[in-house]
């Protein structure tokens, strides 16, 4: 039984987590590992890991699927499609820890609004969520409202948390949004 | 705020595509990034500028060296901005950049700056940054830090360092490796994901230190790890431990097993799944140790989450193939996953029943499968297929109904692949289970009918041309093979008309027949299908008339190709470059295979390749052993080979040389292949031989040897030694080896050898010749059967006490592998907790002699085994043999 080497025995590592939208067009992506060396490779993945969980049934629960040796676990939301990739011998469940982790922050942050404008609208805040999860194929944190909370004390001037904010300063908010959103 | 209010677009929200980085160009994007340089920073503005280079990178754009290098330096300035959340930009911003050595310095003094600052958030973050932008000389410089940073209390800053630290141990070792004090300390934190990280690190710094890594699980498992993801973790380096270090030989206890068993009560999924899955994988555990981890898999087979079940399903998968009555418990719950909505979850189901279902519930579970079949992806259905053909395999009698079942889905919609898997299994399955070659060849001759696929077409008249001849009428299958050369492309047509003069040359009456058919090919619109029946017409004697096939024709047209098609080449374009009066002497292409092409027989798992395999499949390795062996002009004259062994290791893995050794039986002699590799690029060998001690194998004589010119860097070569020994014997003896060659030194750069050697020699490890080695693998189909049709006119019965044994299993697999025998129907597999087990094997024996042997097992309470073995044979002496194999082992 000298089939699992080294990964085995070292960390849990993630390949890569994805964010696709309805079309599988990339909202936000990061790759951890020289598995896809380059673009072509990394979009003919999502293209054919996108097609294959699409017409699955990810809403409730977090589904899985095996990928060129790989595992997948996915979990879909509105017009968001969330994927959390590793190798075919990581523990099942550590993946989809990630996953909701990845998938709870971003409701967080995204005050359950999660769909896909509201994901390029805030794509910082999104970008750096994926920072705040893994680094270098290493699982960092996994409980979403940690992760939000690390991303959102960053993006807050006055480190105050939503709830406390007067009515005047979230509609500043609301029209720094409306502003951000219309930058091209 | 500098940013003017615009004013909402008012039919926006129709647009379906709208997105705010909609018509975005990287070179305006570049432009805009100059406001880094105000000396007045907006942060918000710079913030967005970020988050949109951020947006291009992350759609694949790239930057070009120039460009990148500007917007790094840009961005170097916003450091002066106090704005935490553009700060936590730039940070991001520079990891994407990732600069190169002379533009980190740039940065490195800000970057320290942070990783000091008070701010616990500035600080984590620049020390993942700067770490991962750093090299060695400035890791130095920044040590100090990193070492507080571990044991900081901010649990933050502390994963920060920590996972840094796993990171540069790739390119760092010798300064992380001074850590280990801290990082000792991390492990013990009260913060869950630093001990996670702590853990992780501390493991990696002392991996290759078998004791310290044991001393860390003995202390740890007895502590209390907090955080899941340090529970699997430590379960991990647990059973590395438990694979290192073996059985505890006096008590039977596994050490550390009471640990994995008590994380299977532990309270996240994680855990229990990953200890489930470490007992799983222990080397030879027990069904008693398996139990409760099969239990806790079981329930998570009905669990509501998809990801459950999958890994239990896909781990009871694994179990399965090992330990198939372990499983059997789970049937009820796997069956129902036969329709879970997950296709991998069911696939996964099916092919684990396949596995553990016994002989009586195959029938109920293909009218399952073909249910099943219907709405999978192809990719599944092969994954089936491929189960059911083992599954047939295994259950020789119940072919009938697997073999319904795959002519039917062959009959169905599908892809290349999956049709081709189907009928390499119809075609593993002609080759071994007799009684159902008939049938498999019409189903393929039904299938070639209507198959739009020319590869598999052309494959299948082949393979049609070698078997059909040999079947009680072959009449019936010239009508499909002819309506090819009617119906099909140029290809199947040729094809066609070879597998036509297949039939002409071995069924003499159906010669006459064939010759119309084959005069009618003449007028063919394709060149290649014209000549081929002017050929084959000339070659089986053009006057039609009935006559016995002479042998050059049928080795003509049955006879393999020999010559290595790589050498062919070669000797044809050194032909045409160079032209001369002669004809091209096939003759002159060397025989000798340069590569190694038997090596990748080794690679546990290969599954026979079907079609592509040579037509007596399971003899496949054979027979390219033989073709080898035979344009050996020393070897040529030892006859028929009657058996090659699995390749034996003579060399420890990663040694200097690699060798391997296949024992090749002959009649009168025995022929040692040694397999050598060379694994040292710096060296060439020359002249290398092996030195055959035979001291202690009185009964052989060596009479040949052919040695290797030359062994160049890891371009295996073969050399071999032949010996003569008693006819029909099965001699028996051990062979001590030494490799001795000439070494000279190659420069690595040019690649050229210097001319000077040295002698040198290679202890290679002993080699047996055992009984098994004159024994053949063959099964039969139904062994009661084939155990009554041989009488029992030679049988030998007796009785032997194996003494005391682990388990039964362990008793049957010894006896197995010690006769070489094919256990039949199953038989090898002994039931769990079972006091006595009864186990057929078959095989035949060196002269061709026919063996069935009946095994029957019992297992006290002492553990003491005793055994009874009955022979038949067709030949009483070797009855007597098989005996004495037993009485010596």
């Amino acid at each position: 039984m000298s089939a699992f080497s080294i990964s085995r025995e070292a960390c849990p590592t993630i390949k890569n987590i994805l964010l696709l939208d309805s079309e599988g067009k990339r909202v936000a992506v990061k790759y951890f590992c020289d598995d896809w060396p380059t673009n072509a490779a990394r979009l003919a993945f999502e293209k054919s890991i996108f097609t294959k969980t699409q017409k699955t049934n990810a809403r409730t629960e977090a589904e899985i699927a095996m990928l060129e040796s790989n595992i997948v676990v996915y979990k879909f939301v509105q017009d968001l499609h969330f994927f959390v990739t590793g190798g075919d011998e990581e523990n099942e469940l550590i993946l989809t820890t990630v996953l909701q982790g990845f998938y709870d922050a971003v409701a967080l942050l995204l005050r359950n609004n999660v769909d896909q404008r509201e994901a390029l609208e805030n794509l910082d805040l999104i970008l750096l969520c994926l920072d705040e999860i893994v680094d270098g194929g290493i699982v960092l944190e996994t409980d979403g409202s940690i992760i939000a909370g690390k991303v959102a004390t960053h993006t807050m001037d006055d480190g105050s948390p939503l709830s406390e904010q007067t009515i005047s300063q979230a509609l500043a908010t609301a029209r720094e949004h409306l502003t951000r959103s219309l930058l091209r | 705020m500098a940013q003017p209010l615009v004013k909402k677009d008012d039919d926006r929200d129709d647009e379906m595509d709208y997105s705010p980085f909609m018509g975005i160009e990287k070179g305006a994007v570049l432009q805009e990034a100059r406001v880094f340089n105000d000396p007045q920073l907006d942060p918000r503005r710079c913030s967005q500028v970020i988050t949109k280079l951020l947006y291009l990178l992350n759609q694949g754009e790239t930057f070009t060296k120039i460009e990148a290098t500007e917007v790094f330096f840009a961005v170097t300035k916003l450091f002066q901005s106090k704005d935490v959340g553009l700060r936590r930009m730039v940070y991001l911003m520079i990891k994407e950049l990732s600069p190169s050595a002379d533009e980190v310095i740039i940065v490195t003094s800000s970057l320290m700056k942070d990783m000091n600052s008070r701010t616990d958030m500035y600080r984590a973050n620049a020390i993942r940054v700067l770490c991962r932008i750093t090299d060695g000389t400035l890791l130095t410089q920044i040590e100090r830090y990193l070492k507080q940073a571990i044991v900081d209390k901010n649990p933050v800053v502390a994963s920060a360092a920590l996972v840094s630290g796993i990171h540069l141990l790739q390119t760092n070792p010798e300064i992380v490796k001074r850590w280990s004090n801290e990082v000792q300390e991390a492990v013990q934190s009260r913060a869950a994901l630093v001990q996670f990280h702590a853990l992780g690190l501390l493991h990696q710094i002392r991996q290759n230190d078998r004791l310290a890594v044991s001393k860390l699980v003995t202390s740890l498992t007895r502590g209390t790890v907090r955080s899941p993801l340090a529970q699997c973790l430590l379960i991990r380096y647990t059973s590395q431990v438990i694979r290192e270090s073996g059985m505890n030989n006096q008590t039977g206890e596994r050490p550390f097993y009471d640990y994995l068993e008590g994380c299977l009560r532990h309270k996240a999924e994680m855990v229990i799944f990953e200890a489930a899955r470490a007992i799983t994988e222990l080397s030879g555990v027990t069904s008693r140790e398996l139990n409760p981890a099969i239990t806790v898999l079981q329930l998570f087979l009905s669990s509501s989450k998809p990801v459950l079940r999958f890994a239990a399903v896909r781990t009871l998968n694994k179990v399965a193939m090992t330990h198939p009555t372990a499983v059997t418990n789970c049937n009820i719950d796997m069956e129902s996953l036969i329709s879970d909505q997950n296709r991998s979850i069911a696939t996964l189901a099916i092919t684990t029943l396949l596995k553990t279902g016994n002989e009586s519930s195959v029938d109920r579970l293909m009218k399952q499968i073909t249910n099943f079949m219907s709405d999978i992806a192809d990719e599944f259905k092969i994954v089936v297929v491929e189960a059911i053909r083992s599954l047939c395999l295994k259950f020789p009698l119940k072919y009938r109904s697997l073999m319904n079942f795959l002519s039917n889905i062959l009959r169905e919609e599908g892809g290349f692949d999956y049709k081709k898997a189907i009928v390499d299994s119809i075609v593993i399955l002609i080759r071994d289970i007799p009684d159902a070659k008939e049938s498999g060849l019409l189903h393929l001759c039904e299938f070639i009918e209507d198959c739009e696929f020319t590869y598999l077409s052309t494959q299948i008249l082949h393979f049609l041309g070698n078997e059909g001849p040999k079947t009680s009428d072959p009449s019936k299958y010239i009508r499909y093979i002819y309506n090819r050369v009617i119906l099909e492309n140029a290809t199947v047509r040729a094809a066609a008309v070879s597998t036509l003069a297949k039939f002409g040359a071995m069924v003499d009456s159906l010669k006459p027949r064939i010759f119309i058919l084959l005069k009618r090919c003449l007028f063919d619109n394709d060149d290649e299908v014209r000549d081929r029946a002017t050929l084959y017409l000339n070659t089986l004697g053009g006057d039609g008339s009935v006559v016995e096939t002479e042998g050059e024709v049928k080795e003509f047209l049955f006879g393999s190709f020999d010559v290595p098609l790589s050498n062919m080449e070669t000797s044809l374009k050194n032909y045409i470059q160079d032209p001369s009066e002669e004809s091209f002497d096939i003759n002159s292409v060397p025989k000798e295979v340069k590569s190694q092409p038997l090596a990748e027989k080794k690679a546990p798992g290969k599954k026979p390749t079907g079609l592509s395999a040579p037509p007596s499949a399971p003899a496949s390795a054979a027979d390219a052993y033989e073709k080898l062996l035979l344009s050996i002009p020393e070897f040529a004259s030892f006859g028929k080979l009657f058996k090659s062994s699995a390749p034996v290791e003579l060399t420890e893995a990663e040694t200097e040389y690699a060798v391997n050794v296949v024992k090749h039986i002959f009649d009168n002699h025995v022929v040692l292949q040694y397999n050598c590799t060379n694994t040292i690029p710096e060296q060439l060998l020359e002249n290398v031989i092996v030195v055959v001690d035979a001291s202690d194998a009185e009964e052989f004589a060596e009479i040949a040897s052919k040695p290797l010119r030359s062994l160049p860097y890891d371009s295996p070569g073969q050399i071999f030694v032949a010996f003569e020994k008693p006819g029909g014997v099965p001699a028996v003896g051990k062979f001590s080896n030494v490799l001795r060659f000439i070494v000279k030194e190659v420069d690595p750069s040019t690649g050229e050898a210097e001319e000077d050697g040295v002698e040198d020699e290679y202890q290679l490890e002993d080699l047996e010749v055992v009984a098994a080695d004159y024994m053949l693998k063959v099964g039969v189909s139904n062994f009661k059967n084939a155990w009554e049709s041989m009488g029992s006119d030679f049988e030998r019965l007796e009785e032997y006490g194996l003494g005391p044994r682990d388990s039964l299993t362990e008793a049957v697999n010894a006896v197995i592998s010690l006769l070489g025998m094919q256990p039949c129907e199953g038989t090898e597999v002994v039931a769990t907790n079972s006091r006595s087990h009864t186990c057929l094997l078959s095989g035949v024996f060196i002269g061709n002699v026919k063996v069935l042997v009946r095994l029957s097992f019992g297992i006290d309470a002492q553990k003491e085994v005793a055994m009874k073995l009955v022979v038949r044979s067709e030949d009483e002496s070797v009855c007597v043999a098989i005996h004495e194999i037993v009485a010596s082992g």
